[in-house]
């Protein structure tokens, strides 16, 4: 199936909330709001032309202070019938939050828990959001643009290049 | 940098854990007992901590800790040019860095739209040293598997064979793990003179070695009465979970990137996908995993073969190719974003790109990692399993925590 035929379906059953990016070409996204996020996950998932049964990955990206905002990618897969989609969600930077999917796709407990450990976006509904890379006292959230290293740990000097020149 | 600047100041509250347990002492109930296993227990395969909760020998839930080994690969990523992250991907699966340098190189190069321009005789260099790292991969796992469950023979036997492999991969790229050999739109250089002869032996050496192995651990009946029925994945769980390669496989699902994306130059290769069948057990079960890994050494050893016939015959070596000739001096793809996927050793490694357009440095590189992602099924399926049995389904996962923790 391709993109079209696939937000054609979307657009159907949910509502014409949905944009595309223009510019790319290659590997076409659907832009979602955030709020119809957990909806459109669970309209992939559930409908039996759709069928996206396999969740590949889930991205976070920072765009800067300027843009203020985060962007978050999931590129889902079909085994079946062997079609992809790829969903992205821009979350607010000063209050940056998003719905969990982890009850449609399991394997996005950790992917979402890496999400939080590296920009800091809170995920409502997920069952055990800690750090999960990072140690659990580290401050700051490193993927960000605008991120500073602490300068202690513990006691210990954190050594930053970028200071020391 | 001021010489008696200082490096540590001594307070009390420096003393907490960093990484504290998952479960509290006041909230245990009677007979429960955290057991923590790791960071460095020899079975957890580098540095993972679980933290067990249990009653008497029965595992009620496991909680992994990671991290240990995180070196930040996509924070490195975002300031050096895309050629240059080709090192840090070698280091993420140390035990296949060459699938990882493939499948990165391939998602570059298709961003820059010269992916059909790279000669035949560099794919096939590619796929022959990607699928000889493939059998070492599964070597270290079998082997490392099967000390973990108590035989000690197979984990030797399984080492020297793959110093071969770790030699001849040397001889062609100058290392012996951490290789920076696919380059984008290229290779490092072209194969030494005589490689493809030594590979021919190598394939004759190791094609009877496969079948003593099969007969030393897969066939064997300890290793059977240990590993069948436990830790059975069912295929809808092992899907929803994401899990890829041999551990999906192993679960009956006949789904191998290799054949799915037609990538590279696989579509031209004959090999099978071998799947797990519950030949002894459930389907899904720790003896599957394993069984599909030995086969997918035969299926890599034809892939070989049918390489060297090529390499020796239709693409031979000729005095005029420079494999770096079409490597780009300026890497510098559209503005994009772009998710490359393909089949290493141990599932779905995923690249995912943000290029600017603008500049040579990649706003974004993130790893989708197969490890990762197959471990996170762990605490589902080992609830309820005897504590020693953790041990064989944790082993039977195939992780390397550099890949885990990036």
């Amino acid at each position: 199936m391709t993109f079209q035929e696939i937000s054609d379906i979307l657009k159907s059953t949910i509502g014409d909330h949905f944009t595309t990016d223009e510019k790319q070409v290659l590997q076409p996204q659907l832009i979602v709001p955030a709020d119809k996020l957990k909806a459109t996950c669970l309209q992939l998932h559930t409908n039996p032309l759709l069928y996206f049964d396999f969740l590949s990955s889930i991205t976070g990206l920072d765009n800067g202070v300027e843009k203020g905002t985060f962007e978050v990618l999931y590129h889902i897969y079909s085994i079946p019938f062997d079609h992809h989609i790829i969903i992205k969600v821009l979350v607010d930077r000063q209050n940056p939050q998003i719905d969990s999917v982890t009850d449609i796709w399991k394997g996005a407990n950790w992917q979402e828990r890496e999400i939080y450990d590296m920009f800091g976006i809170t995920i409502h509904g997920h069952p055990d959001l800690r750090r999960i890379l990072l140690p659990e006292d580290w401050q700051g959230f490193p993927l960000r643009k605008d991120y500073q290293v602490q300068e202690y740990y513990h006691g210990i000097k954190v050594e930053n290049q970028e200071n020391n020149g | 940098m001021a010489e008696n600047q200082i490096e540590y100041i001594y307070k009390e509250e420096n003393l907490r854990t960093s990484e504290p347990n998952f479960f509290k002492e006041k909230d245990l109930q009677a007979g429960e007992m955290v057991i923590n296993l790791g960071p460095q227990h020899p079975s957890t395969h580098g540095v993972l901590r679980l933290e067990v909760l249990t009653d008497g020998e029965i595992i009620k839930d496991v909680v992994p800790h990671m991290g240990y080994l995180h070196r930040c690969f996509e924070k490195h990523a975002e300031k050096l040019p895309y050629n240059q992250i080709i090192p840090f991907v070698d280091r993420m699966d140390y035990m296949a860095a060459m699938n990882s340098e493939h499948i990165y190189a391939m998602g570059v190069e298709k961003m820059l739209g010269i992916e059909g321009t790279i000669p035949k005789r560099i794919e096939y260099i590619r796929v022959l040293v990607a699928e000889l790292n493939r059998i070492a991969s599964h070597f270290v796992a079998i082997g490392t598997y099967a000390m973990d469950i108590g035989a000690f023979t197979p984990f030797l036997w399984l080492m020297r064979d793959r110093e071969h492999i770790n030699r001849m991969l040397e001889w062609v790229s100058g290392a012996r793990m951490l290789y920076n050999y696919i380059w984008v739109g290229g290779l490092f250089y072209d194969l030494p003179v005589g490689f493809e002869e030594r590979c021919t032996d190598f394939v004759n050496y190791l094609k009877p070695k496969l079948l003593e192995l099969q007969k030393l651990v897969i066939d064997n009946k300890i290793f059977i009465e240990r590993t069948a029925n436990v830790g059975i994945l069912p295929l809808d769980l092992a899907i929803n979970y994401g899990v890829s390669g041999p551990c999906l496989r192993g679960s009956g699902l006949k789904y191998d990137l290799r054949k799915v994306d037609q990538y590279s130059i696989y579509p031209e290769l004959d090999f099978d996908i071998p799947i797990g069948e519950g030949k002894v057990g459930t389907k899904g079960d720790c003896w599957d995993r394993n069984y599909v890994r030995v086969q997918e050494c035969h299926e890599s050893i034809k892939i070989i073969e049918q390489c060297v016939v090529k390499l020796l015959g239709e693409h031979k070596r000729t005095r005029d190719f420079d494999p770096q000739a079409l490597a780009p001096k300026k890497i510098r793809p559209k503005a994009m974003d772009f998710y490359i996927r393909g089949e290493s050793p141990k599932g779905e490694l995923g690249f995912f790109f943000r290029s600017t357009g603008t500049y040579d440095v990649p706003a974004r590189v993130h790893g989708r990692s197969p490890c990762l992602i197959n471990l996170s099924v762990l605490p589902e399926i080992s609830k309820g399993v005897m504590l020693a049995d953790l041990i064989a389904i944790f082993g039977s996962l195939d992780v390397v925590m550099g890949e885990i923790d990036r």
